[in-house]
């Protein structure tokens, strides 16, 4: 983690990240460039390449609520970002798992742009502020899912081993 | 202890004597939906299989639904080009429960589920869409996932690490007014629960209201139970379920109805009543953002969406053509109406609603999801304002973020029509 490159408020929506129009395009490889497509000045922030892997978005409240649209979680894993917010909504939480975007939930988490912010422990620090909350950890189920490498390695193990057992 | 609905479906569904909210499973599937996002999920499901030496298929076709409605007709080149990756799929693996886009058995995949009685009572069901919510209306758990997701049910045919939700009981009471109904409730419900009160938890509804409403009705509600941040919203099955499956979606087989028990353990219990009720609308731009008619009539609307998963059936039509029949759309205003399938459509053709839509001045469209999620038709200008019965008001939603979309009832969004501002159709025009 890093220097936060991104502050959002609450309740921000997967047509925000991810435009409904863009959602033809599904290749990972091809959602990064339309994060944020109806927020010119944040979007050109990111296909300007300014923005260096691992630096952080800060959300509020219901970070990710709406449509379950998986390339909402592409996109903002494609530039490498790491998400921190109050909370988040249940489908993008998922999905941010099951595909690999690094989110942290703290709530009531603060940050400017240009700050750094850091795991240390269970907490979130802001070292720039000196301030710190604490991370809502994940339900086992979840972290297991996260450390099978996501849930394609997971899914791929899994049915492995039922064919292996016949 | 007594058991919600939920947790004895999902005990069912993972071979368990019994679970409890805050419990991990991995429940079977039974009805596993997508709509044109299936074409992601098939990326992913290949790229399981990448690599292993085992040859691809699903762990059983008749369980997997695939509905055209997001973006029908194609808008674009790559969306046509999806869609036939799919219908290749589709033809390769012999899917029958595949609804292309066709005006007979085509629509919106959330009105075609139950309509073909692909949802019974006691199912889980998964859908590659957030509004999937809508079939806990029949007395399923169903609820949206992502694509990765699917490609791992089409694989495993379970949802892996389900965690058992904790249930909010939600009471609802009393009649409705005239010109208020079960949007009205739902709109009123996400505005006191607001947009995350909900998140990972179930809606479970009772109450003589939810008795009495019809299951289009149901569906509305349990549709837009996302907007408050929950899992799934569900209707514990009862004599009108039973009714709806036999006498509209064709079920012949037993069903089963899976119901909560008395001493069932809610988290909370929020209780409504919908006597007093003014029709209700979710102002720009959230859902939750919710006012009584009354404070926001006036406003002037650009266009008028009637239709959606949420409100595009026969019964919402039919509230909407009662307002405007013989009168005319406003000038500088513009009303687009989208049934919610091709039966419905067939049916408002039957019923005259058409004719008298398009009197009005109304554009009628084919079935689909039209211009809810501003994908391919019926975008805003700038600065412009839609009411709408859809069930997202996200800034950009309907294709532009410098516009403003109000969510309402049918009823609203008729008598706005005519108006031509926000307008309350108790007061007529």
């Amino acid at each position: 983690m890093g220097k936060v490159a991104f502050v959002v408020g609450d309740d921000v929506s997967t047509d925000v990240i991810y435009p409904g129009r863009y959602m033809a395009t599904v290749l990972p490889t091809e959602t990064p460039q339309f994060a944020f497509a109806n927020d010119p000045a944040l979007n050109a922030k990111l296909n300007a390449k300014e923005v260096p892997p691992g630096s952080v978005l800060v959300g509020g409240k219901n970070f990710g609520c709406g449509s379950s649209r998986e390339q909402a979680v592409s996109c903002l894993k494609g530039w490498e970002l790491t998400i921190v917010a109050s909370d988040v909504a249940r489908i993008f939480l998922q999905n941010s798992i099951n595909l690999g975007l690094n989110i942290i939930t703290a709530p009531g988490v603060e940050a400017s742009i240009g700050d750094e912010v850091v795991v240390e422990g269970k907490k979130v620090v802001n070292r720039t502020t000196g301030k710190s909350w604490d991370v809502v950890p994940l339900p086992p189920a979840r972290q297991a899912i996260i450390d099978a490498g996501g849930l394609i390695a997971c899914t791929r193990k899994k049915m492995l081993e039922a064919r292996a057992k016949g | 202890m007594g058991k919600t609905v939920v947790e004895k479906i999902l005990a069912r569904a993972a071979g368990l004597p019994e679970v409890t909210a805050g419990d991990v499973v991995e429940p079977r599937v039974d009805v596993a939906m997508s709509h044109e996002n299936a074409a992601l999920v098939i990326n992913q499901f290949l790229e399981i299989y990448e690599g292993t030496g085992v040859t691809a298929h699903p762990w059983d076709v008749s369980k997997i639904a695939i509905i055209f409605d997001h973006r029908v007709p194609a808008e674009s080149p790559k969306t046509a080009s999806n869609q036939k990756k799919i219908r290749e799929f589709v033809d390769a693996h012999r899917i029958s429960r595949f609804h292309d886009v066709r005006g007979d058995v085509g629509g919106i995949c959330h009105q075609i589920l139950p309509e073909y009685g692909y949802v019974r009572p006691g199912q889980v069901v998964v859908g590659t869409d957030s509004h999937t919510t809508s079939h806990g209306a029949l007395g399923a758990f169903s609820f949206g996932i992502g694509a990765t997701e699917m490609a791992s049910v089409w694989t495993l045919g379970v949802a892996l690490n389900v965690e058992v939700p904790p249930t909010i009981k939600v009471e609802v009471n009393g009649e409705f007014p005239p010109h208020v109904g079960p949007k009205d409730l739902i709109l009123h419900l996400v505005g006191k629960l607001t947009a995350q009160g909900a998140n990972f938890r179930v809606l479970e509804f009772h109450g003589e209201t939810m008795r009495k409403m019809s299951t289009s009705g149901r569906l509305a509600v349990c549709n837009m139970s996302v907007e408050a941040g929950a899992t799934s919203g569900i209707v514990p099955a009862d004599e009108e379920t039973l009714r709806y499956l036999r006498e509209e979606a064709g079920v012949t087989d037993p069903v089963e109805p899976v119901v909560p028990d008395a001493d069932a353990v809610y988290e909370r219990v929020v209780t409504v009543d919908v006597s007093t009720l003014e029709p209700q609308i979710a102002c720009p731009h959230t859902v939750d953002n919710v006012k009584p008619i009354s404070e926001v009539a006036g406003v002037k609307v650009h266009q008028v969406v009637i239709g959606s998963c949420t409100n595009g059936r026969i019964d919402d039509l039919e509230a909407a053509v009662n307002i405007i029949r013989g009168k005319k759309v406003a000038q500088g205003t513009r009303m687009l109406v989208f049934p919610a399938s091709g039966r419905v459509f067939q049916e408002a053709l039957d019923r005259g609603y058409v004719s008298d839509f398009m009197r009005a001045g109304a554009v009628v469209m084919n079935a689909g999801c039209g211009p809810c999620l501003g994908v391919h038709e019926g975008a805003l200008g700038d600065n412009e304002v839609a009411v709408s019965t859809t069930n997202r008001n996200f800034k950009g939603r309907m294709g532009n973020p410098k516009s403003e979309v109000y969510l309402c009832s049918p009823a609203v969004a008729a008598a706005s029509a005519v108006a031509g501002v926000l307008a309350d159709p108790r007061k007529g025009s």
